[in-house]
């Protein structure tokens, strides 16, 4: 399966990935950031649920520093 | 009192702040100095900016590491977004992200002033609204545009004293007097600060807070600039709430100078 994650392209993921699967395998603290999938919030209850599918386009978000 | 506070608290969509300084996290060395000049400023909200994770090094340091969310309150702000469309995407993920609905819109123009683009703000603003959103809107200091938001139902009218990271101080008080007559939300000084009198002049001239960033993370010694933002920011909101003398053309001695009273 290939997603695109933040515009960068993933190759050969494992079919049926969920979005907390993929945040394990990306090693990125699911407390810190939020998931928006097709322009869609993904709620963090539902990570784990979540079944993603080929060509999902992913952003992961997390905060920085701003004025 | 504390050390932090004037007599009142800042109060913003029914939430109460101690200090009326609110103070950016960008531009500074490291997080780590950021998250000293925050305890040096005393303030109790800070703006952040929503961005994608940095995947191909997931342990580089998070602001959040340095600066406790559940301590502090985050302002998520909308820097980078130039559609309305844009700048509701962006906080619905903030929101999702932090759990908060108090944000600051800022949907800026031409990267030469950064000013705000007022056709979209306003149109940000009614989608965030509707969207259950509690809006700080950062704005021009145009008095008519500064009503129209309030109308709408906006949390906070930021008007700016100067372009974004000019540190030029207050261009134009009077409007800014003009919006804190008119304004029952607070008015936030946003941008444009560039040392301790400034900020001390906004709230001179009656506004509820002063938002600033570049003026303390760019000075020579962050955390001490932090420390005179502060008083500044007390200073201003005391002398405003004291009322000021009436400005007099001519002297007026202090001591008594009748002759009689004078030794030969």
């Amino acid at each position: 399966m290939n997603l695109v994650v933040n515009g960068k392209d993933y190759h050969d993921l494992p079919e049926g990935m969920t979005v907390g699967a993929l945040l394990d395998h990306l090693t990125l603290p699911r407390k810190k950031i939020a998931v928006e999938r097709n322009m869609e919030i993904v709620s963090k209850s539902k990570f784990d649920d979540a079944v993603l599918c080929e060509g999902d386009r992913l952003e992961i978000i997390h905060f920085i520093g701003g004025g | 009192m504390s050390p932090n506070n004037t007599i009142e608290k800042l109060i913003v969509a029914g939430r109460e702040f101690d200090s009326r300084l609110i103070i950016g996290t960008g531009k500074y060395k490291t997080y780590q100095e950021n998250a000293d000049a925050l305890v040096a400023s005393g303030a109790d909200m800070v703006t952040v900016a929503v961005r994608r994770v940095n995947l191909s090094n997931p342990d580089e340091p998070m602001l959040v590491d340095f600066i406790d969310p559940k301590k502090y309150t985050y302002l998520p702000n909308t820097a980078g977004c130039f559609t309305g469309e844009d700048a509701v995407r962006t906080l619905r993920l903030a929101r999702e992200a932090g759990g908060w609905d108090l944000v600051k819109l800022e949907v800026l123009s031409h990267p030469k002033h950064l000013y705000p683009d007022m056709e979209e703000t306003m149109r940000a603003a009614k989608l965030l609204i509707d969207d259950g959103f509690e809006v700080m809107v950062y704005c021009t200091d145009d008095p008519v545009f500064a009503r129209k938001l309030e109308d709408m139902g906006c949390a906070a009218i930021m008007p700016l004293g100067a372009p974004i990271g000019s540190g030029l101080g207050i261009q134009n008080p009077l409007n800014i007097q003009f919006i804190v007559e008119q304004t029952s939300v607070p008015v936030i000084v946003d941008a444009g600060v560039g040392t301790a009198s400034d900020a001390a002049l906004a709230m001179e001239l009656g506004c509820d807070g002063v938002l600033m960033n570049t003026a303390i993370a760019a000075a020579q010694d962050p955390i001490r600039m932090a420390v005179a933002m502060k008083h500044a920011v007390i200073a201003g909101r005391e002398a405003f709430l004291a009322g000021r003398m009436e400005r007099k053309q001519y002297a007026v001695a202090s001591s008594p100078l009748a002759k009689e009273g004078m030794i030969d």
